[in-house]
């Protein structure tokens, strides 16, 4: 066989190198794309919502009032905020225990031939559409909240502020109940994940110095996961603060004063159903469209805050007191 | 599979006459089968473990013994799919036993393991006291005075006195793995059993820990499993030759290493094979 010259070795060689290039300015360039969409976003909200932050300044963020009516207008969105706020707070507290107790009977009860067909249909709750969730909400479930939880709350806790008003099941409360579910998918696969990669000589450890499942698990397995599972949680709540479709199906559409969410049995509005209930009516180069790009604006800066915050509290506080973790 | 069991136990074992029957042993397994899944790995395994002595499992890879140094603790159990039959004894009542906590059990015989696994999570000092929490232990004068006097025990004292509240995964390879013999000293268990403590560590390291295994033995009954045969000559009285899950040969550690009496022994002793 005859060997290969040096010039031709020399060709390929500069051929692959050409390659490498064009491979990496390509990718270079598609991860560029990410950060052009999330500018030309950016500079599309800030730039159109400029109109309503000159015409109502900080009370834009922080006034209750709501009139659209040509001429009168007034746009003061905090109770969308507070709304956002609240059912994602909902969201949470009743989404997390259950996400975590799904990734802990996962990891560490369940049989291997129950853990792969169980994980795999808790991923598929994430596929379903969000506008199902609305409907099977509108129909079914928000039914069983007002006559199961929301009745017999109020009437024997009513004089609680949080629990006062007259339950319709359209409300801040269905809203959140329905977004707990939604973010289960999310926070419980990303759990599980954390919690797989705990490795196993820490529960060795733990057991071999006399710890029971459940003291391995509180103890040793959350405690060196706890990073990882805080990333799960922000991200449920990344998907909670922007979640649209069957917030607005859900929430009873308040608006103005009368959606400061005051109760959790009263009907309010987030940042994104608002959006979602009112960007029809609003005209190109009108205020109005200028305050639903504002409320976009709002929401942006909110995941923004809401993702700083999180990569902040890892990087420092998790850090810091756990000493290795990860 | 119980078919096999009650052969196992039914049948007289070589190993079993061998060794005397002995009213002080602290440890003895009878008859120990292990399965993982289908495959059984310990064939009818027998051995007794004196107080205050140092015995030595070795043999070549894949033969067992770690397997067989985690039933006498019940970690075995925690790997899926692992079966066990027969007894280990822990002065003189089965440790299998149905009303028998494992987690009773684990903190009488302590563990340390191949790689060294502190709590990263944790101080030193906490990994050290972890244990003692968990038994309701609160009076901190106590944990103090425990942990210092386990930190000394495991020659470690004099090298994180200052660093207590560091993490457990901030101290050398060496030294972590002391700090994993001082959480089990913590808890004052009867036995320790080591599963190679010194296969991840250097030479100054585990002549440090080899040191302090003969030092053990002065309160606890040592076992530890080792691929190292010079180790085990170094620091045991009593070695148990294994090969292909059954216990070939086992006796005094002079004995073994200087008159083998089975032909195995011999060849694995001499190097013929490993």
């Amino acid at each position: 066989m005859k060997s290969p010259n040096k010039q031709q070795i020399q060709k390929t060689i500069k051929f692959k190198i050409t390659g490498d290039n064009l491979f990496k300015t390509l990718t270079t360039i598609i991860a560029a794309s990410a950060l052009i969409i999330l500018f030309i976003t950016g500079y599309t909200l800030v730039k159109g919502s400029i109109p309503v932050v000159q015409n109502f300044g900080l009370s834009f963020f922080f006034g209750q009032q709501w009139n659209p009516v040509e001429g009168g207008e007034v746009f003061g969105i905090l109770p969308y905020i507070l709304g956002t706020l609240a059912t994602s707070g909902i969201a949470l507290l009743i989404g997390v225990p259950l996400s975590l107790g799904i990734a802990i009977f996962l990891v560490e009860m369940a049989p291997r031939s129950l853990r792969v067909p169980i994980s795999y249909l808790v991923e598929l709750l994430a596929a379903v559409p969000s506008v199902i969730y609305g409907l099977w909400g509108l129909s079914v479930f928000r039914y069983w909240i007002l006559n199961y939880i929301e009745i017999p709350i109020s009437t024997y806790l009513g004089w609680i502020p949080i629990f006062s008003g007259t339950p319709r099941g359209l409300d801040i409360f269905t809203a959140g109940v329905i977004l707990a579910i939604m973010i289960i998918p999310t926070v419980a696969s990303i759990s599980k994940e954390v919690l797989t990669a705990v490795p196993n000589s820490i529960r060795e450890g733990a057991y071999s110095i006399g710890a029971t499942k459940w003291e391995v698990i509180k103890r040793w397995v959350l405690s060196y996961g706890r990073s990882g599972i805080f990333g799960a949680i922000i991200l449920g709540l990344g998907r909670a603060v922007g979640e649209t479709m069957a917030v607005t199906m859900l929430i009873g559409n308040a608006t103005g004063t009368s959606a400061m969410p005051k109760s959790l049995f009263q009907s309010g509005q987030t940042l994104a159903s608002s959006i979602a209930n009112g960007f029809m009516e609003a005209t190109s180069g009108s205020l109005k469209l200028s305050t639903y790009l504002g409320i976009g604006l709002t929401l942006l800066i909110m995941s923004l805050l809401i993702n700083v915050g999180a990569h902040l509290v890892m990087t420092r506080v998790f850090k810091v007191k756990g000493g290795a973790v990860e | 599979m119980t078919s096999t069991q009650e052969q196992n136990i039914s049948k007289p074992k070589p190993d079993q006459l061998q060794q005397e029957i002995d009213p002080t042993a602290k440890m003895r397994a009878i008859n120990v089968d292990v399965w993982f899944g289908k495959k059984q790995v310990l064939k009818s395994v027998n051995l007794t473990v004196k107080p205050n002595t140092v015995t030595a499992i070795i043999g070549p890879s894949g033969c067992g013994k770690s397997t067989f140094l985690r039933c006498f603790n019940r970690m075995h159990e925690l790997a899926p799919n692992a079966k066990m039959a027969g007894q280990i004894l822990l002065d003189g009542k089965d440790i299998y036993e149905r009303q028998i906590d494992p987690v009773q059990i684990r903190r009488r015989v302590g563990m340390v393991f191949q790689k060294p696994n502190p709590f990263p999570t944790m101080s030193i000092y906490d990994n050290v006291a972890a244990g003692l929490k968990l038994t309701g232990t609160k009076k901190s004068k106590l944990l103090d005075e425990i942990v210092r006097h386990s930190l000394e025990q495991a020659t470690l004292w004099d090298e994180v006195k200052d660093d207590l509240k560091k993490s457990g995964t901030s101290i050398s390879g060496g030294q972590q793995q002391r700090l994993c013999i001082a959480r089990a000293i913590a808890l004052q268990p009867e036995v320790i059993l080591m599963d190679e403590p010194c296969s991840a560590l250097d030479p100054i390291a585990t002549a440090k820990i080899e040191k302090l295994v003969i030092e053990l033995k002065q309160e606890y009954a040592v076992v530890i499993v080792t691929h190292n045969m010079q180790q085990a000559s170094r620091i045991s009285d009593y070695t148990a030759f294994m090969y292909l899950g059954e216990l070939i040969e086992f006796g005094e550690t002079r004995q073994i290493f200087e008159k083998p009496k089975n032909k195995l022994t011999e060849k694995y002793i001499t190097g013929e094979f490993g």
